[in-house]
């Protein structure tokens, strides 16, 4: 297993959860509001240490990695990012340099002018953090994290408060992170985002697996309805589905049953 | 942006230093020196005084950066950890037990104090190293080294002490000497040192607990050298000086606008534009005529720093805030 999780319990969250995360791909964890998602994630960022089960990186439990190879490897971007003081975008973004003390300062002014680029905020530079509309905020923390450079990105609802295009393009910049051989594990909220981009996806509930593998399969139209507890299911093709929610229309069932 | 200001400060402290030597109670003319003991003016008393406010002031304008950066809150204040109070505590005992007259015995306890506080720190906040516990036990701390404070000013044996202790707690640099710099200089100076390696980190904390985590910061070892920088620097600071209140508050305030705003840029500003105001307040302490004797520098920093407060509070109302 190179990074994730390994039958990893904590108490009232957790139960005996495994994950194994793999690079060049896009990992999304779903479930129902509660269900441990945003712990798995901070447990395998190294941030929570689980009552029993371990997380794992590159083969070894993260506890034998030392802290500050850790934090080179692994970006983390929490749920609802905190930005204490009013800085500007610019050096926002460098804070996500800190774990590379002593690097050469043009690798560190090449890795923030990336991470700009990457998150489409060259206009926004120098503007101060509270100025910022919520959307290019998040770019902002976003950006942070990219300018870290890690092997292994980890974001807790990135999608949240970005608008179609920006989420969009944020989509295409992790999918080529993970082309480039680097590992994505998203938080997902949206089951259409994770249908369609990520490459695997495991579903909790309660702090249980319930679901693993291709999107396709772990979010089946029975692991949604049964998960969710709503009757679902998904519209157009593989790449391009939507969730239809509630039960299917009463024309479309005697229609068929016609047939 | 920020070596230039840092440069117009320093600037500005080099122009203020002299004129304070000249300044006080008996102006010093440097163009007709027909005053008799001008030199044992300058050289015993307002030379060691200038040098300690500028190392004091130093000290309190960093530790207020750093405890804001630390708790990611502009009203923390290097008293919140509750080791002034303990230093003070030490300081009282020393004027209680009347081993105060003896030479170095008053910082002794001091710092005594302010070294017990630091340890008790360290023991409550525990193994987790989060920030709102830690808070929380220097608030214990403060009360309760305030109580016994008080407890033992409320027992003193006799009047002559209570007084002492109740003008000692004002805080002053008036007739302190090369003994009180000597002790001040090195333990300021550590903390200073501790302070700044501790500026990456406190710049990751900038992003929150979590996230700093992720990028490398072991919050122990962070809480670990906040209590040691700020104990060495508050602590000998009130063995010293006795107790002196809002300069670790007003100056990174007032220096956060010309600094890109994280907190390890705060740290040198703060410092020199720390050592400037104690060293204007206490000239003003100085000049101010007031019978029988001078203005208490605690006195005259929490006059200026009201009317501080005062504005920053307007500023948040409107929405405005630092």
């Amino acid at each position: 297993m190179s990074f994730g999780a390994d039958n990893v319990t904590v108490a009232g969250r957790l139960d005996g959860v495994s994950l194994n995360c793999r690079r060049g791909m896009i990992t999304a964890i779903c479930g129902p509001n509660g269900a441990g998602k945003s712990t798995l994630l901070s447990v395998i960022a190294g941030l929570v240490r689980p009552d029993s089960g371990q997380a794992v990186m590159g083969g070894r439990p993260l506890t034998a990695v030392s802290l500050a190879q850790r934090s080179q490897w692994i970006g983390y971007l929490p749920q609802m990012p905190e930005v204490a003081w009013d800085v500007s975008v610019e050096v926002l973004i460098s804070l996500g340099r800190l774990p590379w003390r002593g690097a050469p300062a043009t690798e560190t002014q090449a890795a923030i002018e990336d991470a700009i680029a990457a998150m489409d905020l060259q206009d926004l530079r120098h503007r101060p953090v509270s100025t910022l509309s919520g959307g290019e905020r998040a770019r902002a923390l976003m950006a942070r994290v990219l300018a870290t450079q890690p092997g292994w990105l980890l974001a807790d609802e990135p999608f949240a408060s970005l608008d179609l295009a920006h989420g969009l393009a944020l989509m295409q910049r992790l999918r080529q992170q993970a082309r480039s051989g680097k590992g994505v594990v998203l938080v997902l909220h949206d089951l259409a985002t994770a249908m369609n981009h990520a490459d695997q996806v495991l579903v909790l509930a309660k702090g249980r697996v319930e679901a693993e593998g291709p999107p396709e399969m772990a979010l089946s139209r029975e692991v949604v309805s049964r998960v969710w507890n709503c009757p679902a299911h998904w519209l157009g093709e593989p790449g391009e589905r939507a969730l239809s929610i509630g039960a299917p229309a009463p024309l479309a069932v005697d229609f068929r049953q016609q047939f | 942006m920020n070596l230039r200001f840092v440069l117009l400060l320093a600037l500005a402290l080099v122009v203020a230093v002299p004129f304070s030597l000249l300044a006080g109670r008996v102006w010093i003319n440097p163009f007709s020196p027909e005053l008799q003991n001008a030199s044992v003016i300058l050289v015993q008393l307002r030379l060691p005084r200038a040098v300690l406010a500028l190392v004091l002031g130093a000290g309190l304008g960093a530790a207020g950066a750093a405890m804001q950066g630390y708790l990611r809150n502009p009203l923390a204040d290097p008293g919140l950890f509750g080791i002034a109070p303990g230093a003070a505590l030490g300081a009282v005992l020393s004027f209680w037990t009347g081993y105060a007259s003896a030479p170095w015995m008053l910082p002794l306890f001091a710092l005594i104090g302010a070294g017990g506080a630091m340890t008790l720190l360290a023991l409550i906040a525990g193994r987790g190293g989060g920030v709102a516990l830690f808070t929380l036990a220097g608030l214990m701390v403060s009360s309760l080294a305030g109580a016994l404070m008080s407890l033992a000013i409320s027992l003193t044996p006799s009047p002559f002490a209570m007084s002492e202790i109740v003008t000692w707690m004002m805080g002053s640099l008036a007739d302190r000497s090369w003994r009180e710099v000597w002790i001040a200089t090195p333990l300021t100076v550590t903390g200073l040192g501790v302070l700044f390696y501790a500026g990456r980190d406190l710049d990751a904390m900038t992003l929150g607990e979590m996230a700093a985590r992720s990028l490398g910061v072991e919050p122990l070892r962070l809480q670990a050298l906040m209590i040691l920088g700020v104990g060495l620097i508050v602590g000998s600071g009130v063995a010293v000086a006795g107790i002196i209140g809002f300069v670790g508050l007003m100056v990174p305030h007032l220096v956060r606008p010309m600094t890109d705003r994280k907190p390890s840029s705060l740290l040198v500003p703060s410092a020199v534009a720390g050592a400037l105001l104690l060293l204007f307040a206490d000239c003003l302490c100085r000049i101010l005529p007031l019978a029988g004797g001078e203005l208490r520098l605690g006195i005259a920093l929490s006059l200026l720093g009201a009317p501080f407060f005062l504005r920053l509070l307007l500023r948040m109302r409107r929405g405005m805030v630092a």
